[in-house]
């Protein structure tokens, strides 16, 4: 049905025209579900882009040819291509938050759509918009069709997003990300409809993503992409199973197994070019620096009882808002030098959790203790209190955790200097130098702004700048959720290797249970800011005890050959 | 350095667009003329002896009964209309850019301080914003002039006559960086680099100054370029009104007011010099304005 | 929804009060009332017995708070300079400033709109970059050079337009109207010109700015995947979306064509209030001042009163409540 060859896509640039996709082939028969996937990079969204013609400008086609049936998609006039937009081919964004129009009623927006392509009467129209959304799982639909979209939960709303590529009854849909901002309920509820309407509508579907999981688990045929090349493609199952290029075979290895742990992931090292430190001192330096400090190991924490209550959006003026509770009753116990694995959805209260800890927030009751001492709640805790060194932390999102105004040295040495733990500045600056050296970079990125480094090697830094703290207890929220996978494993074993050196307490945060399984010795699970189970790791993803912990297992999109 | 501005992006987006180019060698040339008036002005306006009513009302070079000595002619005291412009200017950037230095310190500091704390604090400052909003920029202006008027003996007006103008229009323009600087710092602060430094125990002056300040600085540069033009403006306007600078030490405004006596005789240099003057330097500043805004884009990179 | 009217009608009792404290501490402290009202030859028992009665050596709160019911009961004084009551002449003059206001408004809107739209959807046309490039030139012209302009070549050298006062006035009621006369209309075609272009620059502006952000929103491309209709996607999508902000500032800018509007009568010599109070400024005639800052502050506020529920009306997302 749909026959890309020789796909050729550049952008013009200052230096040149870049080469986006380079000579991509790909075919998707009706009822089909082919997966493309690969690293950001990899030019997995241009080939959706080109395919329905919103190539986004100066981007251009250069070559090759785009058949849909007996249409050649690059022959088309702008008009006809608009045609052709919903009535054949149909897309689905990422983010159902930001893909609906927000000041219109989702029925306005999906008649609209259907009479864009159709003469039909309105009225008819709106029977079939009711329908549609019925078959898609949206119950009552005839009253929920009424509702804007803000009215509507995130996985609802990605319902209605696709049941408005759906209305013109298209034969293709391109799928970018589309589960990628849901939570694994959801996520695997939405992959099931997908896979449902290829079924029993004949839809071809070009499924984009970067999770190897949502591949294995829905699409009959993958292509494997890299730097706008194709590397591999083939039915899944044998790719995933037995992949014959190599970039695959280091791919498949890099993603984390939910169904077993593995010491270390088999991904090369980072293939920085190592310069010497201007003073000469290298990562042992460093090594030996942090021991010096750390001699008494991790720290255990302690939190007891841990409520947290937010104040309620006030919507009247009489009534006191009710208040969120974003953490009921949290008690929780990390063993020193051991690894805590903290999990849940989003909104179960992980990231308050670390907020609490750090003191960003003040709980509103309960005691947490560190290394025996009492670690005071936000509001009482000192700006110079020994917690404050002790405890570190590693974001999320290695782009905003870096002051991107600030040189690398000046971010790296201002732990030093704020916990005056050298007082000399030089000094202060081969510590830092060396310590780039042990998380596996550049000695010279010293004098280099964060712009200048790719994800991983942000994140690298990041953890740099938490280990010149002397700390004891490293947390990491969702360190690896915005990097790519064999990026994510390169941190992966970097913080598995220092963990073991330094026996350091980590509190490792994340959605994403395989990487959880990796890293963690103990598990708490969260919901709705309750506890819903406490174990040791090996014991929760064997024998979970909890209902909740088992679907939540259940449902995360895995790879079982 | 220099070979790094020449390879930085910002140099390249202005190697491409001529309007910021012209605009910025314009900017550049009415500033230098400003700066340096007193060496290059044949005359000093502000010093009686130094022209005479002899000169009065002498037309352009160009035209009929022009004097080279006065290439853009004088105005009816005998002043040289270019000694007058250059002085005028110098005035008038002199205003415009103090007036922008005080209510950037201010605005920049409120809004900051508000997005940072937030809460009872925010709600305070936006609240005086309110206020001055609901009143704005022209009339403030005049309404501090008209407080002046009340407060101080009238033989002092003279000699506080620019402070006073200095501090109306800047009362006026800081708003605008405070509203800028709280929206930009409300998402810096919740940006995990700002909540490293906080966790870490920094204090909130350094977490600010330090690691807020210099990430929002992108568009509070453009809001000075803007509202230096709109400095230039006001303190044009006022003057016009004839509340601004007094006849002995023109302000480029001051000039244009002189310069509407004369509109419907055939003087029309002593009104059309000084105003076009005025709309050149203003222009060129919005223009680079303007360019500033683009090359903060992120998107057009 | 109910709370959030309440929150801003609280907002915008506040900014009264502030400035009717303004407007009562520059009455009470710039320059002394008492030696404004009365003459050289008025004796100090006199003076003594005036101020008892004008209260002012009550306490300063009870002072203020009689102030503001004052202004509440329409009662705004006398002013300094000619004796009259301030709410007179200000009533006077309100009808032709808010014309000039209005009229310059629409043209604003009129034009800023349409011509924002157009530049941002032709972003690289040679007419867009026309466009810019003029109102860039229009938003550093001063107003009153604008308005000189418009006089010489009009007024002066074409003859065809009146260049000062309003023209042929009609009474109705107690509002003199400039509208119902066709001498009316062309006296006021140039200060509502004047006066509009620098609002309608600034106006096509942000519609520019909003709709191009807009335009590159996830709902838009997912609307353009669809194949929704072209004019449908830029006005009934992208344009009804650029609105919400855009009438925000809008309200705000209300704020400025009163400002410039004093500007605008001093080159016209419209009889406005603007012009009064410039006539107060230079006579330090403080009451009239005082109440012109009450006056131009409400107005203000009941605008962007409006403005709020032009937002409700207008964004679902605060008419209608969460659900599931």
């Amino acid at each position: 049905m749909l026959d890309v060859q020789g796909l050729t896509v550049r952008f013009p640039s200052r230096h040149g025209d870049f080469t986006a996709i380079e000579g991509v082939s790909l075919s998707v028969n009706p009822g089909e579900i082919h997966g493309l996937v690969g690293e950001s990079g990899a030019g997995k969204s241009t080939i959706g882009a080109a395919v329905i013609g919103l190539l986004q400008p100066p981007g251009y086609i250069a070559e090759g040819t785009m058949t849909l049936g007996d249409v050649d998609l690059r022959n088309l006039t702008a008009a006809q291509a608009h045609q052709m937009r919903g009535a054949r081919i149909s897309m689905i964004f990422q983010d159902p938050q930001t893909s609906l129009n927000p000041l219109m009623t989702v029925e306005d927006q999906l008649i609209e759509t259907i009479q864009a392509h159709e003469d039909i009467s309105t009225s008819d129209a709106r029977t079939r918009a009711i329908e549609l959304l019925e078959e898609i799982g949206i119950k009552q639909a005839a009253t929920r069709i009424k509702a804007y979209p803000h009215q509507f939960s995130g996985g609802m709303r990605q319902r209605v997003v696709i049941a408005l590529a759906l209305c013109t009854n298209p034969e293709l849909i391109i799928a970018d990300e589309p589960t990628t901002a849901l939570d694994v309920a959801v996520q695997s509820q939405v992959l099931d409809l997908i896979k449902r309407l290829a079924q029993t509508r004949g839809i071809g579907f070009i499924l984009i993503t970067h999770d190897i999981g949502v591949i294995a688990q829905i699409t009959d045929n993958v292509t494997v992409l890299r730097g706008g090349k194709v590397m591999e493609h083939g039915p899944t199952e044998r790719v995933l199973r037995a992949p014959e290029h190599p970039y695959t075979k280091a791919l498949m290895d890099a993603v984390p197994r939910l169904d077993k742990r593995v010491e270390r992931f088999l991904v090369p090292e980072s293939d920085v070019v190592k310069v010497a430190s201007p003073a000469g001192l290298t990562g042992a330096d460093a090594e030996a620096w942090l021991l010096d400090g750390v001699q008494q190991g991790g720290a255990d924490l302690e939190m007891k009882d841990v409520t947290v209550r937010f104040a309620g959006t006030r919507t009247s003026l009489w009534t006191k808002p009710e208040p969120f509770v974003a953490l009921d009753s949290v008690s929780m116990q990390v063993r020193p030098g051991t690894v805590m694995g903290l999990v849940g959805e989003s909104g179960s209260g992980k990231s308050t959790m670390a907020k609490v800890i750090t003191g960003l927030v003040s709980p509103a009751e309960g005691q947490m203790t560190l290394a025996g001492d009492p670690l005071p709640a936000a509001k009482q805790r000192p700006r110079d209190h020994v917690s404050r060194r002790l405890i570190q932390m590693v974001f999320q999102d290695p782009y905003s955790s870096l002051n991107a105004r600030h040189r690398i040295g000046e971010i790296l040495s201002e732990p030093l200097w704020l916990y005056g733990l050298e007082p000399d500045a030089a000094r202060r600056r081969q510590i830092s130098a060396a310590m780039l050296d042990l998380v596996g970079l550049s000695a010279d990125s010293i004098d280099r702004y964060p712009h200048q480094f790719s994800g991983g090697q942000r994140q690298r830094i990041a953890v740099a700048r938490a280990l010149l703290a002397r700390p004891r207890f490293l947390i990491c929220d969702e360190p690896t959720s915005a990097l790519d996978v064999s990026i994510q494993a390169q941190v992966l074993n970097l913080l598995k290797d220092l963990q073991a050196r330094f026996g350091l307490t980590i509190l490792f945060i994340s959605h994403n249970l395989a990487v959880v399984r990796q890293m963690s010795d103990d598990i708490t699970v969260l919901r709705n800011g309750k506890v819903v189970e406490a174990q040791r790791s090996e014991a929760f993803f064997t024998a979970p005890k909890a209902d909740y912990a088992r679907e939540l297992l259940q449902l995360t999109p895995a790879i079982t050959f | 350095m220099l070979a790094r501005f020449w390879h930085s992006d910002g140099f390249w987006m202005l190697r491409r667009s001529p309007a910021a180019m012209i605009a910025g060698l314009v900017a550049f040339l009415v500033i230098a003329g400003a700066v340096f008036a007193p060496w290059i002005a044949s005359t000093d306006p502000y010093d009686l002896a130094s022209f005479s009513l002899m000169d009065g009302l002498l037309p352009p070079v160009w035209q009929d009964g022009g004097m080279a000595q006065f290439p853009l002619g004088t105005d009816d005291q005998g002043r040289d209309m270019i000694s007058a412009i250059l002085y005028g200017a110098r005035l008038s950037l002199l205003i415009g850019l103090m007036a922008m230095v005080i209510a950037t310190v201010l605005g920049v500091g409120l809004g900051l301080a508000a997005g940072y704390y937030g809460g009872r604090f925010d709600a305070i400052v936006m609240r005086i914003a309110d206020v001055q909003l609901a009143l704005p920029a022209i009339l403030t202006a005049l309404l501090i002039d008209g407080i002046a008027r009340g407060v101080l003996p009238s033989e002092m007006h003279g000699d506080v006559r620019v402070a006073v103008l200095t501090l109306a229009i800047a009362l006026s323009l800081w708003v605008n960086f405070a509203r800028t600087a709280r929206a930009s710092t409300f998402v810096e602060r919740n940006k995990e680099y700002v909540q490293a430094a906080m966790i870490m125990g920094q204090h909130p002056l350094r977490v600010m100054f330090r690691h807020i300040l210099p990430n929002i600085l992108g568009p509070l540069l453009v809001i000075m370029t803007v509202d230096l033009a709109s400095a230039i403006l006001l303190e044009a306007t006022l003057s016009f009104l004839g509340i601004g600078l007094p006849a002995d030490s023109p302000s480029l405004g001051t000039l244009i007011r002189i310069g509407m006596q004369f509109l419907l005789s055939g003087e029309w240099w002593i009104l059309w010099v000084p105003t076009l003057f005025l709309i050149a330097l203003v222009v060129s500043i919005n223009l680079l304005g303007d360019f500033l805004r683009d090359v903060f884009n992120p998107r057009l990179h | 929804m109910v709370y959030f009217i309440l929150k801003r009608l609280f907002q915008s009792i506040f900014v009264m009060l502030a400035v009717a404290f303004l407007s009562f501490s520059l009455f009470r402290f710039v320059g002394d009332p008492v030696s404004q009202m009365t003459g050289v030859e008025t004796t100090v028992e006199d003076r003594e017995r005036l101020r008892e009665e004008l209260g002012l050596n009550d306490p300063f709160l009870f002072q203020f708070a009689r102030f503001t019911g004052d202004l509440l009961q329409g009662d705004f004084g006398y002013s300094y300079r000619t004796r009259q009551p301030v709410a007179e002449m200000i009533a006077d003059r309100i009808p032709a400033t808010l014309e000039l206001g209005t009229v310059a408004l629409i043209i604003s809107l009129l034009v800023g709109i349409p011509a924002g739209v157009y530049t941002a959807l032709n972003p690289r046309g040679f007419v867009t970059q026309s466009i810019l490039l003029t109102t860039l030139v229009g938003v550093s012209i001063p107003t009153f050079v604008i308005g000189i302009m418009l006089i010489f070549l009009f007024g002066v050298q074409l003859g065809w337009l009146p260049t000062f006062g309003r023209g042929g006035t009609v009474q109705i009621g107690g509002w003199t109207s400039s509208l119902f006369t066709v001498e009316g209309w062309r006296a006021l075609i140039l200060p509502a010109f004047t006066l509009g272009v620098y609002q309608l620059t600034l106006t096509m502006r942000l519609v520019r700015a909003e709709m191009m952000e807009v335009m590159r929103s996830d709902y838009i491309l997912f609307a353009t995947a669809r194949g929704i209709p072209w004019r449908r996607l830029h006005f009934r999508h992208a344009l009804a979306n650029t609105m919400v902000p855009v009438i925000t500032i809008i309200g705000l800018q209300f704020g400025g064509v009163i400002a410039f509007s004093i500007v605008t009568e001093s080159v016209f010599q419209w009889p406005g209030m603007g012009l009064l109070f410039l006539e107060s400024i230079r006579f330090v005639d403080i009451p009239v001042m005082g109440v012109y800052l009450v006056v131009i502050a409400f107005f203000f506020v009941l605008v962007n009163l409006a403005v709020d529920l032009l937002y409700i009306a207008i964004d679902p997302r605060l008419r209608v409540k969460e659900a599931a």
